[in-house]
């Protein structure tokens, strides 16, 4: 008996282990690898790793893809540029996310499952449509442009697509439910009689809001704003769709290393980066996450 | 620090409850309560759930608005008055101590929003802690506190702020047995330190009888009696008063006789008739309910005075059906010759008695004149 329960928990833990051994660790390592080669026209397009030389095995260790980065500097302009545009969405989510969550957290108990739905509700269409649907709002003869000229407010369409600004239109308005579930399942466990009770002491609706329900969603912020930066500063489609041609996205970057360039080491080194750099945040959230399970404890 | 109230103080109302309603749709949670409290008193409102003793409460401290009525605290109207602004703290029942925030930075927290400077508010974080004993645990997070000592932070916290009136809404009620009694000592020995007038929402009636000075009975949101824990004891107003606090053997019967000072009653129920001291006027005739507490029979094998069987007064005789030995006393469960159940507790004076009352022996139950109380609502 108890070696089947046992047994059971091992299988329960090790899919999942499983899943990411193959489809995580494996190709990370084939990526990580392809970083340290350099390109040649073969198949596949990089050198191998270990060469049989002169009788016996000779470890090829490349670090150009990675000097090459630091060279030209469109990778590091699009690397501080993604970081900016994720920094800058994540913020634009947490300010408008906040609000709809505490809301919701805050409304009838029976309302509640329908807000939530109405917040899940643009995931039934396809992401690409509805960032094509911003095109059609937001180009030269667009919605917003040909509204705004027939009610006199401007004679010259807005400059609105290929901007910063419809990047950060473009991620806040995917990326705004992964802000607002993380803080609703947070902001909806907390107890009313903390409010009540720093109302009782003294302190007025604004001053017990930022003492006690603020400090306590620091949890659901971070949570949120994980899922939004992560996701954000790779992000590919809606930079390419929506922003602006002089300066790309480091996922644009890799996905044309990739496939323009066909400069697979380059590409694996840009990838590697962009793990390396989301790797801080992600440890950050962990370490969080625990402390939180042992005050719960 | 504080002198104690005056005489003149203890006389009139400190807070005033006048015509107090609320309202929740269609249900009456507080229907028409007036009530006078004095400065520095223990007041407890004692009642089942749904009685409206916490919505009544609620209202004090500002959470809800009244439908109708106004509070008064000592002079001052307070309809208008948001809670952050009322003189009032409250204990929470769950303490409502905020988990983020060490014992020491609970406390303080009335205190910041007064905008004391910062030395002063240690000074008074520090004195408050060590009145309730938890001097040496101002670093700690509530999580990494007992309930008794999550208690004495609430209490703490609630106090510091020196409020006209504190508000405790069942504090005890988390506490097991043996603390609460402790508890309820210490509570009483820092609200007469404090000169704090407290105001103890319970439904726990052993509780009010020990805190309260005065106790205020609550039943569907209206107050059936108001008195000192005796009174209320010994001369309940009604049958929900007199059933409510303690356990009591009713009957009802009507009215044979009126003596100037007693009253005989014929209760079929009982099976024998019943003198009582007249305490309330009714005429012959009319329908009465007497109530008489367990420890106020007298249970024994002979019949007193040589009464018979049915006409006998105040005596009846009875088969023990069942004896609850509780140490300190036992119950005694008496079928007595109507049918009816009656409750009996004696103390156990003697470490072994004789030959006890045992099971499914023949008794003789009686009392006083002057213990059953006669009711008539």
């Amino acid at each position: 008996m108890r070696l089947t329960t046992a047994s059971g928990r091992r299988l329960v833990a090790g899919i999942p282990i499983l899943w990411l051994l193959v489809l995580f660790l494996i190709p990370f390592i084939i990526v990580f690898r392809i970083s340290f080669s350099e390109v040649r026209l073969a198949i596949p397009p990089y050198t191998p790793l270990l060469l049989w030389r002169h009788g016996s095995w000779e470890l090829q260790l490349h670090w150009s893809a990675y000097t090459f980065l630091f060279t030209d500097p469109l990778y590091v302009s699009s690397y501080v540029y993604s970081l900016k545009v994720a920094a800058v969405s994540t913020l634009c989510c947490l300010g408008l996310g906040y609000p709809m969550a505490y809301a919701i957290a805050r409304s009838d108990a029976a309302m509640r499952p329908v807000l939530l739905m109405l917040i899940v509700l643009p995931f039934w269409t396809s992401f690409l449509l509805r960032v094509y649907a911003w095109i059609g709002l937001l180009k030269n003869n667009g919605v917003i442009n040909n509204l705004l000229m027939y009610l006199g407010v401007i004679h010259h369409p807005l400059a609105l697509l290929q901007t910063d600004f419809a990047v950060y239109i473009g991620i806040v308005y995917s990326y705004l439910p992964f802000m607002i579930l993380p803080l609703y399942a947070n902001l909806e466990k907390h107890d009313g009689t903390l409010l009540e009770a720093a109302a009782d002491l003294g302190a007025r609706p604004l001053r017990a809001f930022l003492r006690v329900t603020l400090p306590q969603s620091f949890a659901g912020i971070v949570a949120g704003s994980l899922l939004v930066f992560i996701p954000a500063v790779g992000e590919y489609v809606i930079p390419t769709l929506l922003g602006r041609t002089d300066q790309i996205m480091i996922g644009r970057v890799l996905s044309d290393e990739f496939f323009e360039n066909r400069d697979w080491p380059v590409a694996s080194a840009v990838a590697i980066l962009i793990l390396l750099l989301l790797v801080v945040p992600i440890m950050l959230f962990q370490r969080l996450e625990r402390r939180e399970l042992e005050a719960a404890k | 620090m504080n002198a104690g109230p005056s005489a003149a103080d203890r006389d009139s109302a400190y807070v005033r409850i006048a015509n107090l309603t609320k309202r929740f749709g269609d249900f009456v949670a507080v229907d028409d309560v007036s009530l006078d409290i004095r400065r520095g008193e223990i007041f407890c409102l004692l009642g089942g759930s749904g009685s409206g003793k916490t919505t009544l409460l609620r209202m004090l401290a500002g959470f809800e608005l009244p439908s109708a009525g106004t509070i008064g605290i000592d002079g001052a109207d307070m309809s208008a008055i948001p809670p952050y602004e009322r003189p009032v703290n409250m204990m929470f029942q769950s303490y409502a101590l905020f988990p983020h925030m060490s014992v020491e930075k609970n406390v303080a927290f009335g205190l910041e929003q007064e905008g004391l400077g910062r030395e002063q508010i240690r000074r008074q974080v520090g004195e408050i802690l060590d009145i309730v004993k938890m001097g040496g645990f101002g670093a700690r997070k509530p999580h990494q506190l007992s309930g008794g000592q999550r208690q004495r932070v609430a209490l703490a916290r609630a106090l510091v702020k020196r409020p006209k009136l504190l508000l405790l809404d069942e504090p005890l009620a988390a506490l097991d047995k043996k603390l609460r009694e402790h508890t309820q000592f210490e509570l009483i020995n820092i609200q007469q330190r404090l000169g704090v007038t407290f105001i103890v929402v319970t439904h726990d009636q052993e509780e009010a009888m020990t805190l309260g000075t005065r106790l205020g009975v609550m039943n569907h949101g209206r107050i059936a009696q108001i008195g000192t824990p005796s009174d209320i004891y010994e001369s309940p107003a009604t049958r929900f008063v007199a059933d409510f606090i303690g356990s009591v053997n009713m009957f009802e019967g009507q009215v044979s006789d009126e003596g100037a000072d007693s009253l005989r009653i014929d209760c079929t129920e009982l099976g024998c008739t019943v003198r009582a001291e007249r305490t309330v006027s009714c005429t012959r005739g009319a329908t009465v309910w007497t109530a008489i507490r367990p420890e106020k029979i007298n249970i024994s094998r002979q019949s007193l005075a040589g009464a018979q069987p049915g006409a006998a007064e105040n005596a009846v005789r009875g088969t023990v059906r069942e004896i609850a030995y509780m140490g300190d006393m036992s119950i005694y469960l008496v079928q007595i010759d109507s049918g009816r159940m009656m409750r009996v507790t004696l103390p156990n004076v003697m470490r072994a008695a004789e030959r006890p009352i045992a099971r499914e022996e023949s008794v003789w139950l009686s009392w006083h004149g002057s213990s059953p109380v006669v009711l008539t609502e």
